[in-house]
């Protein structure tokens, strides 16, 4: 490389932007996993003493619930949608779970939470998919109804114990030797199914078809309405689970807990590299995102910056992030 | 502008028929506003002055943020930061406005609305410059503007002039004419009616309608946009004025209000494609939203189900809006 770079330096500057656009394109997990590093040796320098294996548990315990929703988003923003509705969904699943825990035991709880959250995603499935309705309004009207029902659910239920099961703080917040998190038991089998089934299955390509063009699609034979409705049942099941993980982590059941997560969960997927507009993205870069998100938190939060501080270079990494892919890709 | 010209000739000519079915849904929004209250006298007789006072008061905010969004929608983009930017302003005018004559007040608040100009601007920009999608954008934005409310207050305080909150309160000429109403259609009617009427209102439309036609016909579409944001920013301000008018108070927290607006601004007949609609459906779309949950509160049902009822309408109205449209596009 020095050879070519002494004897065209021009040309070897466009060739390694090119590379570089490239790699952004279509391996955006790369430079994003270079990114999180680079983070971490900030953290390390900043705050030498909270390096260790406990970090790796404390920081993938937080970010965990964050890439499950955030999974939400990169599905929907695949077809070139958005799912609002996942911070609803997330916090009714958690309540329903710990209010019905007491009467019908954790795994009747369990059922009864994610066929809710299924039946809300069904509605929204069939708004965008039939009725062609905008995924924004849908899945935002959506949220209203969920969160009225959860309410006038609470109001209902007689609640016997406070707090949630003890199984579900388990999986929540427990970790194997302050390194291993419970929750990963459900998440790297989610995620695994979430990037084998986008890279292989055929429903996976149809994502990415319907995102990409969705003309091309119909003409091709895709029935975008089906492929619709099974994804906004996929994306309110991951945000129940989501839910049910966020509850136990912080040991709290309430029906607008899960609401801050929402614009977290589309800001790690647009880090991740996954395009608002469709048809471009994946779900490793959106873990690599949700991580980054839950790091960068972290570090702000423990250099004592006010939480103000911290929200305000939130977005504007968000931004930043955002220019540098449009930047590179060329899309408008 | 030749072609500009002509359309407004023609629309000058429009007679009244016309008119009706070009606005045929602002018309039954108003109707069925119209329906709703007499509808409220027959379940609670007593619901009168004070009731109509108490709503006016209530949708001051949420009404100029629904114009705020409604302006922005028009111009084919979306505001996701407009609680905040709400936040922001209402702190600055707060903090700033406490122990202060009404003089340094009223400076305050043009302040203030300058303010809102500059944030709109600072979204417009970053969306034009950077090309990112406005939701992306705006949606970073909201964590901005949100954490330099929190910079300027930590937790809700500060006070308002005298005068702001007198402006949110009470009655001009008879009782029945609420002053908030007559101060939302004051802004409204400055602001909104020369504008749009203008060249950059007709820009703003066509922008919102076909970028791409609007670019080739010679309107500058970054320029558009990014005074479509302005003014975004503008109304985002006055709403946040209104805020501390009606608290009294500087509220750092962004509250639903872009939720709120978002909803508003579809119920009432703006498209979320761009280009078509106005800002009056979105005001009285608010003002049916606030009415449907006072009368729930009457009819005693949980008013819980009064968020499950705006969340169904608002589903219910756009499904069969798209409806009649693949209707349409069937024939």
């Amino acid at each position: 490389m020095t050879d070519i770079a002494t004897a065209s330096p021009t040309r070897s500057a466009w060739l390694t932007l090119d590379l570089w656009r490239g790699l952004f394109r279509d391996r955006p997990i790369i430079p994003l996993s270079g990114l999180l590093v680079l983070l971490i040796i900030v953290f390390a320098i900043v705050s030498p003493r909270s390096m260790g294996p406990s970090f790796v548990g404390i920081i993938s315990r937080a970010a965990i619930p964050l890439a499950l929703l955030a999974g939400c988003q990169t599905l929907a923003m695949l077809t070139g949608g958005i799912d609002l509705s996942v911070g609803a969904i997330a916090s009714m699943a958690g309540f329903v779970t710990a209010a019905l825990e007491p009467n019908i035991g954790l795994p009747a709880a369990l059922t009864v939470a994610l066929v809710a959250a299924a039946v809300a995603g069904l509605v929204s499935g069939v708004g965008v998919g039939v009725f062609r309705v905008h995924p924004l309004i849908m899945t935002l009207g959506m949220s209203l109804v969920v969160l009225g029902l959860a309410n006038a659910f609470q109001l209902v239920i007689v609640k016997t114990s406070s707090g949630v099961p003890d199984e579900v703080r388990s999986i929540g917040s427990d970790t194997i030797g302050n390194v291993l998190p419970y929750s990963l038991v459900v998440f790297l089998p989610v995620a695994a199914l979430i990037i084998v089934g986008l890279r292989r299955s055929g429903y996976g390509r149809m994502l990415f078809a319907i995102g990409d063009n969705p003309i091309a699609a119909r003409l091709s034979g895709a029935r975008a309405w089906q492929v619709l409705i099974v994804l906004y049942i996929v994306s309110a099941v991951l945000a129940a689970i989501a839910g049910v993980l966020i509850s136990g982590f912080t040991n709290v059941a309430a029906v607008t807990l899960a609401d801050v997560y929402v614009l977290p969960s589309v800001a790690a997927a647009v880090i991740g590299g996954t395009s608002i507009l469709g048809g471009r993205g994946g779900y490793g870069g959106t873990i690599v995102g949700a991580l980054i998100l839950t790091v960068v938190s972290s570090l702000l939060g423990n250099l004592g910056f006010p939480e103000a501080v911290r929200q305000i270079l939130f977005g504007a990494i968000i931004v930043v992030v955002a220019a540098a892919y449009t930047r590179v890709t060329g899309e408008t | 502008m030749t072609a500009a010209t002509t359309t407004i000739a023609v629309g000058r000519r429009m007679s009244v028929q016309d008119a009706l079915r070009d606005n045929a849904w602002t018309v039954g929004l108003i109707t069925f506003l119209v329906f709703l209250f007499a509808f409220t006298r027959f379940i609670q007789p007593s619901y009168g002055v004070a009731g109509i006072q108490g709503l006016a008061i209530s949708v001051l905010p949420v009404a100029l943020a629904a114009v705020a969004q409604a302006i922005v929608v028009i111009s084919g983009g979306i505001d996701l930061s407009i609680a905040s930017m709400m936040a922001l302003t209402s702190v600055v005018a707060a903090t700033q406005m406490r122990g202060q004559s009404p003089e340094f007040g009223v400076a305050v608040a043009i302040g203030v609305l300058v303010l809102g100009l500059i944030i709109g601007a600072i979204n417009g920009g970053l969306i034009v410059i950077t090309r990112v999608p406005d939701i992306v954008v705006t949606l970073a934005m909201s964590f901005v503007w949100a954490g330099c409310a929190l910079l300027v207050l930590r937790v809700p305080g500060g006070a308002a002039a005298g005068w702001l909150r007198d402006l949110a309160k009470g009655y001009v000429g008879i009782e029945w004419v609420p002053k908030p109403a007559v101060v939302l259609i004051v802004i409204v009617a400055i602001i909104w009616i020369p504008l749009r009427r203008s060249r950059l209102g007709l820009s703003i439309y066509a922008v919102g309608s076909n970028q791409l036609a609007a670019f080739r016909s010679g309107v500058s579409v970054g320029r558009t946009k990014v005074a479509a944001y302005m003014l975004t920013g503008l109304f985002s301000a006055f709403a946040g004025l209104a805020l501390t008018a009606s608290t009294g108070v500087g509220t750092p927290l962004p509250g639903g209000a872009t939720l709120a607006s978002v909803a508003a601004t579809v119920l009432g007949g703006v498209s979320l494609a761009g280009g078509r609609g106005g800002v009056l459906g979105p005001i009285v779309a608010v003002m049916i939203i606030a009415l449907m949950q006072t009368d729930m509160t009457f009819l005693g049902i949980n008013p819980n189900l009064a968020t499950v009822m705006q969340g169904a309408i608002l589903i219910g109205v756009v499904m069969l809006g798209s409806l009649t449209q693949l209707r349409q596009n069937r024939r």
